[in-house]
């Protein structure tokens, strides 16, 4: 299958790309910009995602809470999301609705400042607290989202701070912050603007002119930092955390090459191979033959800049206690090391891998993002036509050689979460062996 | 705020809407009983198969809850010609995706392949449904694994309150009042023998439906069914009825507790109404603006004016029996009752006055908008065509939905809203931190309080 993709840049700077299907009466608007939580400055964590909320309360023609009712009310789906690298705005609509959702996103990136207040900013900041709890500090092993990264990455490297941010940041941050960061990176030529489904590209053009046109050209973004990392850890990074849970599980993370490039997606089938379905190599070894995990899986970040991880995620079978499970999960690591994988693994992987690409791409909303997603990163949206002729040329010997060098002892972070009473235990009982010496 | 400000007429128009059909979908009844329903959608080289049979949760025999989920996932660890890793490894080869799963009305085995090698994966999932081999070893791993999730559960407040929120719902002898996956004591008591004469009593032809959606014409796909089903015999097994009867219908106050708990986990609702119930429609829509969209009153309310959470909904689980209606929110734990009361009062607010002309256009133009955004895919459009066989809706449901909903009429939701709400016989859920909860709620006055540890027992 192939996506058919027109692009054009807007005077002001503004990307964009038109993806035709007329299946269904439906398009997808998918709006990314290139600012994530990896810009942000240090003592305001957190900010790039408070602003995400922020987006949603109106523009200088559309009142609080208005965009989702406006958007709802024609039919359509809505979100947006955060991440280290970018964020993203994105409705699907039926397709006699496309003028309005491209309004709607124009007329916030346009006009968003008028509609600021200290109110509506105060009700964001406690509803994204409430987030925070809802999925990291009321949620059993929560923290990892910010644990891991904190612990793979550098002090000073952007992607070590948390995305959620903190507390504390997030209390401090004020309307003149909002509007900073908003004349900053929210300008045409810091997005992506990416329209998939049921349209007329000449009328869609005529349209994205018509609304985006007028918006002045930003006056640039702070550069990032150096992000380039060497290519493994040097040590095999360890954090214990106790937390309130039943089950012990191991995060194991590996130093692995930057999304889009050649030796990723060597890293992805090894990802794949390890942890992707029931046939896996860990579900198979730890879940079904050695019955010491209650679940197995393996992913990758997909970080652009600098480097990216390859993550295992293992829960330990009740039982199990969290030094074995690390044991275990190591021991079938170094075995991979040690053999290497073969050709049918590959074909296991990549065959998945095609299936849940084809599956994806039938969804207007899914295949405008992964556009946005390869014109943000790269300026090459036309790479998601070449994603599965990548995984495709990917060999076992090539696998193998991403599994020496960067799955060994030297290149592994992990983080360990153990049930907090069993640690008190233990706790308790080497004092009691201390006193007795 | 500043809606006066606001210049509504720069607004884009809609233009004229282009026509949409549900996918059109052909049904046919085969030799051996099997119904095969069929929907060609050939955008890209896809096709979804699901096999479901009348064997959901609510057939589980009393005491040994949890075998309807655990028949259907061992369907996946192996069969007479291959174990379970071997299983897996072939289905995977040829890049199928495949999940088994019983719900409570029906169990469901679901595939998804490229085209080109359906034909393999096909012949597959019939030797899977034909053939298991429920190896002892693979029955108890399972049934492990369940006893994990379980354990699991103890320290994970939100699906620890869903949980208990049925328990506490409904009458004691209803399956409906244990988990669909089973409790540690069913599970525990369940074998292989019984595994076996589950699958043997439930697992005919005679009740299955062979749903097939994707790039593949309906000859082939009957053709295809054929093939990988020969030789599978038997009648349709009997219905059976769960019991939706509640526990009680007085309100009252569960607080489960979880010391130090950041926010209380809160559920508010009442037994429902069956799938089948002629007012469907009606309190469809009367959800949608009372706690079904994002823009709903009891999410506005909550989340955008008072910023009690980062999410408030409210559903009903539409099930053959009458399933639950649920308010679901997470709250800090120190406004649990504050937020709790604005829940009570949305709820007595749609049932004393009709909502606004614009409350219920926004509802009726979403769920008409949104219908065909719901099936671009081949699984999507498999689980509605599952949904229509299972809930025995009638042919033109799908053609007729987006007609059903526009006729709703503010009049109805208010009928609805008196008919189907309850706050009368409303149980409340709290996990959360007593010490935090309990005085507060006290005080509101919602109903009587008992406190439970997190495996449901009465403490302190």
């Amino acid at each position: 299958m192939r996506i058919p993709i027109e692009t054009f840049r807007l005077p002001n700077g503004l990307f964009v790309t038109l993806s035709e299907d007329h299946t269904a009466p439906i398009v997808a608007v998918n709006l990314w910009y290139h600012v994530g939580s990896a810009n942000e400055p240090p003592g305001r964590t957190g900010f790039a995602h408070l602003f995400e909320h922020m987006l949603f309360q109106g523009s200088a023609d559309v009142d609080a809470n208005e965009h989702f009712e406006l958007v709802q009310r024609a039919g359509g789906t809505l979100n947006g999301s955060t991440w280290l690298e970018r964020t993203n705005y994105f409705e699907t609509v039926p397709s006699n609705q496309l003028e309005l959702a491209l309004w709607l996103e124009a007329n916030r990136m346009g006009k968003l400042l008028p509609a600021m207040t200290q109110q509506k900013l105060d009700t964001q900041r406690d509803v994204v607290m409430n987030e925070r709890r809802w999925s990291m500090d009321n949620q059993p092993y929560g923290t990892w989202m910010e644990k891991l990264p904190a612990l793979c990455f550098p002090a000073e490297h952007p992607f070590h701070h948390s995305l959620m941010g903190s507390m504390d940041d997030l209390k401090a941050a004020g309307l003149s912050d909002i509007a900073q960061f908003f004349a900053t990176y929210y300008t045409p030529d810091n997005a992506v603007l990416s329209v998939a489904g049921d349209f007329d590209p000449a009328e869609a053009r005529r349209l994205i002119e018509t609304h985006f046109g007028p918006i002045p050209r930003g006056k640039g973004k702070p550069p990032l930092p150096d992000m380039s990392l060497p290519p493994v850890f040097g040590q095999w990074k360890r954090e214990v955390v106790p937390d309130d849970i039943m089950l012990p599980r191991l995060f194991l993370a590996f130093r692995s090459p930057a999304f889009g490039t050649k030796e990723y997606y060597a890293a992805s089938v090894c990802g794949a191979i390890l942890g992707v379905r029931n046939g896996s190599r860990l579900r198979r070894r730890l879940v079904r033959e050695r019955q010491v995990a209650a679940d197995a899986s393996a992913f990758t970040y997909d970080l652009a800049k600098g480097s990216d991880l390859l993550v295992v995620d293992v829960t330990a079978r009740p039982g199990i206690p969290a030094e074995q499970l690390e044991q275990e999960v190591a021991d079938e690591i170094d075995v991979v090391v040690r053999d290497g994988i073969e050709t049918a693994d590959v074909e296991r992987a990549v065959a998945l891998i095609q299936t849940s690409f084809v599956s994806a791409m039938q969804q207007a909303g899914e295949r405008a993002d992964r556009i946005s997603l390869f014109a943000t990163y790269f300026g090459k949206p036309e790479m998601v036509n070449e994603e599965l002729g990548h995984y495709e040329a990917v060999t076992h010997d090539r696998v193998n050689e991403f599994i020496r060098e960067r799955l060994d002892e030297n290149n592994r972070a992990s983080l360990l979460y153990v049930p907090r009473d069993a640690e008190s235990v233990e706790l308790v009982s080497a004092g009691a062996e201390a006193d007795a010496q | 705020m500043t809606s006066t400000a606001i210049d509504k007429s720069v607004r884009p128009k809609p233009g004229a809407p282009r026509e949409y059909h549900f996918p059109h979908f052909e049904r046919r009844r085969l030799d051996n009983g099997i119904e095969l329903v069929v929907a060609s959608v050939t955008k890209v080289p896809l096709v979804t198969v699901a096999i479901l049979t009348d064997a959901g949760a609510a057939c589980d025999a009393s005491g040994h809850e949890g075998a309807a989920q655990l028949v259907a996932k061992l369907l996946l660890e192996g069969t007479i010609n291959s174990d379970g890793a071997e299983l897996a490894e072939r289905f995977e080869r040829l890049g199928a995706s495949i999940d088994a799963q019983a719900d409570w009305d029906s169990s469901s085995v679901t595939m998804t392949a490229l085209s080109e090698h359906l034909p393999a994966a096909f012949d597959l999932l019939g030797e899977v449904m034909r053939t298991p081999a429920f190896r002892i070893r693979e029955v108890e791993r399972l049934k492990g694994e369940r006893l994990a999730e379980l354990l699991q559960l103890r320290a994970e407040p939100r699906g620890l309150a869903d949980e208990l929120f049925s328990r506490f719902l409904y009458t004691p002898s209803s399956r409906y009042a244990r988990p669909e996956g089973g409790d540690e004591r069913s599970v525990a008591s369940i074998d292989r023998e019984q595994i076996l004469s589950f699958y043997q009593a439930r697992y005919l032809p005679g009740g299955a439906t062979v749903i097939v959606a994707g790039d593949i014409t309906a000859d082939r796909a009957e053709e295809l069914t054929r093939r990988a089903l020969d030789g599978w015999s038997g009648a349709a097994p009997g219905r059976v009825v769960a019991d939706d009867l509640p526990a009680r219908l007085d309100r009252a106050v569960h607080v489960i507790a979880k010391s130090d708990a950041p926010q209380s986990e809160l559920r508010i609702g009442h037994v429902g109404i069956a799938r089948s119930h002629p007012d469907f429609f009606a309190v469809n829509v009367m959800n949608a603006v009372l706690g079904g969209l994002f823009n709903s009153r009891i999410n506005l309310n909550l989340r955008e004016v008072h910023g009690y959470t980062y999410g408030a909904f409210s559903g009903y689980d539409w099930r053959r029996q009458a399933g639950p209606f649920v308010v679901s929110t997470a709250v800090k734990s120190d406004i649990t009752d504050a937020a709790a009361r604005e829940v009570l009062l949305e709820v007595d607010r749609i049932r004393a006055e009709p909502i606004a002309a614009d409350e219920l256009s926004l509802a009726t133009s979403y769920l008409d908008g949104v219908f065909p955004i719901r099936f671009e895919t081949t699984a999507s459009i498999t689980a509605a065509l599952a949904v229509l066989v299972v809930q025995g809706l009638p042919e033109d449901y799908y053609d007729r939905y987006r007609q059903r909903v526009r006729a709703v009429t503010v009049e109805e939701i208010l009928k609805a809203a008196q008919n189907h709400l309850h706050p009368q016989s409303m149980q409340m859920i709290v996990v959360g931190d007593p010490s935090a909860v309990r005085a507060p709620l006290d005080k509101l006055g919602f109903g009587p309080i008992t406190q439970y540890d997190t495996l449901g027992q009465p403490s302190a």
